[in-house]
């Protein structure tokens, strides 16, 4: 018995919309399974991984904050995958956003002022962007692989922040922990409804560049110049659309929005600069992306699902004892479905016995006559 | 003398992981899949390896636990690309994050516990010759292993009808699969091959570079391996070289970093990192030599017509 798969005529607009969910709901299937095996009650597991996380309003809170940077990075990774062109260094575009984007309170942790907080964040998007520049450059000029080039920049970015806080930017008076100074009340990002829980303005950024990275994409000439030169290189050149500006477009773009989230990430949630600032963002936030089939607004709920992954890893350490690698798992698992479950889109799949063949084959010929 | 020798050896040590990874997605790239999951399918080695061997006290059957673990982790990827026509890039990064996520949740418990270590190579007269008896006689068996292989792809793919078969359909598999040929076949076959490998090769790190388990001990190696291929233009012999290469730089910040040299040690850590990139550059500077080594079909999914 095989495989094979058949060519739809057309796309098939069902599994396109269906598919996410597929693959959603064969990831809790593998994942009740994969929890029997660790011996724990799948249901009792799957109700601590997936629902307990989110049953109370400081708890959304708690997603809100693991989905921003998910989202902000997505968003822009959508526009480097449409545009073929593969950036999976995000995490070190997040990391070297964050350190740039501390320069201010970290190196001048007096000053004060409504100013601060804005040149922040326009910091760490200059510098995510800038640092998205290098492979962007290797590529552009000299036809490096940006997959290898951007992946191996992520190692860079993270001993570089692991130097900085131990050594240059340590908190002299932070008993000798590897940590920045506290960084003060107007280098904070606010707190969105601070009564209820610690949900910040990173959540409300990452909306804003949905929406506005969605209408680029669906309304604007730049989107469509985006798509045409992924899925076809040769007919966007003769558009006129050059590919070396996009591969700059698409990594900056994509690594200012990753910077962005990096600083968010530090002067909401953190509040200080430390020698891991990431539980693997700009990873799973490729995940992200595809979830949310390289829709920006698809992505909003994708991030928001991923977001409970972490959570949920949390709660099953805490309350179950396994260890919280297990929303790695999860993630991946749910990567591996989604990419499955688009397969569906474009073909049909039929499973064909060994002995079916040789009347097929004769059926062919006759048809063939 | 002692010295010299001792860092020979560290160096081959700290090659022999990354060539044999290399040298397993060479396979798999030649018959024209990109498998980006070589990290997730070295660091299921690394635990498959130190697992096995720490419950049976044989780091044999160790060994042999890791080939299998890497095997089996890229049939899934197989299935995946193969079978269903997915994306092989996005498939191979969740074949890394599936890899990371699964060994650190199978090692939780094998943290900080010894390791059974490969015992090295020991011939009695051969191995005591002075200087030259323990480089050639005196290693460790997975690296007398990684050489053979070496020899015995480049002499496959270069000297044998099968390996002519396997680079066509890198080449062009539509014109492949038109002579009759079972490029799916074949594409499976290759696609475990290269995660037996990389199996193998995390099972070195985790029995012979360091008898130990680290979560994420792999560090990048899977990544640098993939760009080791490029760097040999898809050539066997190359990518030996470039694996020493390798080797000798991340022993040489290691040994800068014992040292005491007054460079903070987190920038002699990024050195292979940085040298990865500065090779990749130079390669792909000289479009002649890549054009005409990348195999055509490389990344592009196939699905047969019937």
């Amino acid at each position: 018995m095989r495989l094979e798969l058949v060519k739809r005529p057309q796309r098939s607009m069902l599994f396109s919309m269906l598919s996410p969910f597929i693959a959603f709901a064969l990831t809790i299937i593998a994942g009740a399974i994969m929890f029997a095996f660790l011996g724990v009650n799948p249901a009792t597991a799957l109700f601590t991984y997936f629902i307990s996380p989110i049953t109370e309003v400081w708890q959304i809170h708690e997603l809100a904050i693991k989905a921003a940077p998910l989202i902000l990075i997505a968003v822009g990774l959508s526009i480097c995958y449409r545009a073929n062109i593969w950036n999976i260094g995000a995490e070190g575009q997040f990391v070297f956003g964050a350190i740039i984007g501390s320069i201010v309170p970290v190196l001048y942790p007096e000053l004060q002022g409504p100013f601060v907080l804005p040149m922040m964040l326009l910091m760490g998007m200059v510098g995510g962007a800038l640092y998205a520049g290098i492979p962007a450059f290797l590529k552009a000029r000299f036809g490096t692989n940006e997959i290898l080039t951007s992946l191996m920049l992520v190692y860079v970015a993270q001993l570089f922040l692991d130097w900085m806080v131990r050594g240059p930017w340590r908190d002299p008076k932070g008993f000798n922990f590897p940590q920045t100074v506290q960084f003060n009340s107007s280098a904070v990002l606010p707190e969105l409804m601070p009564m209820s829980g610690r949900a910040n303005l990173g959540f409300v950024f990452a909306l804003i560049a949905a929406v506005l990275v969605w209408f680029m994409m669906s309304r604007m000439l730049k989107g469509f110049e985006v798509r045409v030169l992924g899925s076809s290189p040769r007919a966007g050149r003769f558009a006129g659309f050059s590919l070396n500006r996009m591969v700059f477009f698409a990594f900056m773009l994509s690594g200012a929005l990753a910077g962005l989230a990096g600083i968010s990430e530090v002067s909401g949630a953190i509040g200080q600069l430390q020698p891991s600032i990431s539980p693997g963002y700009g990873f799973t936030a490729i995940i992200v992306a595809f979830l949310g089939r390289l829709n920006p607004l698809g992505i909003v709920a994708a991030g928001l699902v991923l977001g409970l992954t972490y959570l949920g890893g949390e709660a099953a350490q805490s309350v179950l004892g396994i260890s919280d690698k297990v929303a790695r798992v999860f993630q991946g698992m749910l990567l591996f479905f989604v990419l499955g479950c688009d397969t569906l889109i474009h073909y049909r799949i039929r499973l064909v016995g060994l002995g079916a063949s040789k009347p097929q084959v004769a059926a062919k010929l006759e048809e063939a006559r | 003398m002692d010295i010299t020798v001792n860092i020979l050896m560290t160096i081959a040590t700290a090659a022999t992981p990354l060539l044999i990874a290399a040298i397993g997605e060479l396979v798999v790239e030649r018959s024209g899949v990109l498998n980006l999951g070589v990290e997730g399918m070295m660091v299921m080695g690394t635990i498959g390896g130190f697992g096995a061997a720490y419950l049976t006290g044989n780091p044999w059957i160790g060994l042999f636990a890791g080939i299998a673990l890497g095997a089996l982790f890229s049939l899934l990827f197989a299935v995946m690309t193969l079978s269903l026509a997915t994306n092989q890039v996005a498939t191979g990064l969740s074949l890394t994050i599936l890899g990371l996520g699964l060994s650190g949740m199978m090692g939780t418990n094998f943290v900080g516990l010894p390791g059974e270590r490969l015992p090295n190579l020991y011939i009695p007269v051969l191995t005591d010759i002075p200087v030259i008896g323990r480089l050639l006689f005196g290693q460790d068996p997975i690296f007398y292993l990684s050489i053979v292989l070496v020899i015995a792809v480049a002499w496959f793919l270069f000297r044998t009808r099968t390996g002519l078969t396997l680079r066509s359909i890198g080449d062009s598999h539509t014109s492949a699969h038109a002579l009759g040929i079972q490029v799916i076949r074949y594409r499976y076959l290759a696609v475990i091959f290269g995660g037996a490998c990389a199996g193998l090769a995390g099972a070195h790190l985790s029995l012979v570079y360091t008898p130990q388990w680290v979560e994420n001990m792999t560090a990048g190696r899977g990544w640098i391996a993939l760009a080791l291929v490029v760097f040999a233009s898809w050539r066997p012999l190359r990518v030996l070289a470039g694996a020493y290469i390798f080797g000798a730089v991340w022993i040489g910040q290691l040994h800068a970093q014992a040292f005491g040299i007054p460079v903070p040690s987190q920038f002699l850590s990024s050195l292979p990192y940085l040298a990865t990139i500065v090779v990749l550059v130079l390669i792909s500077r000289n479009k002649r030599l890549t054009m005409m080594n990348t195999p055509a079909s490389l990344g592009q999914p196939f699905v047969p017509d019937r």
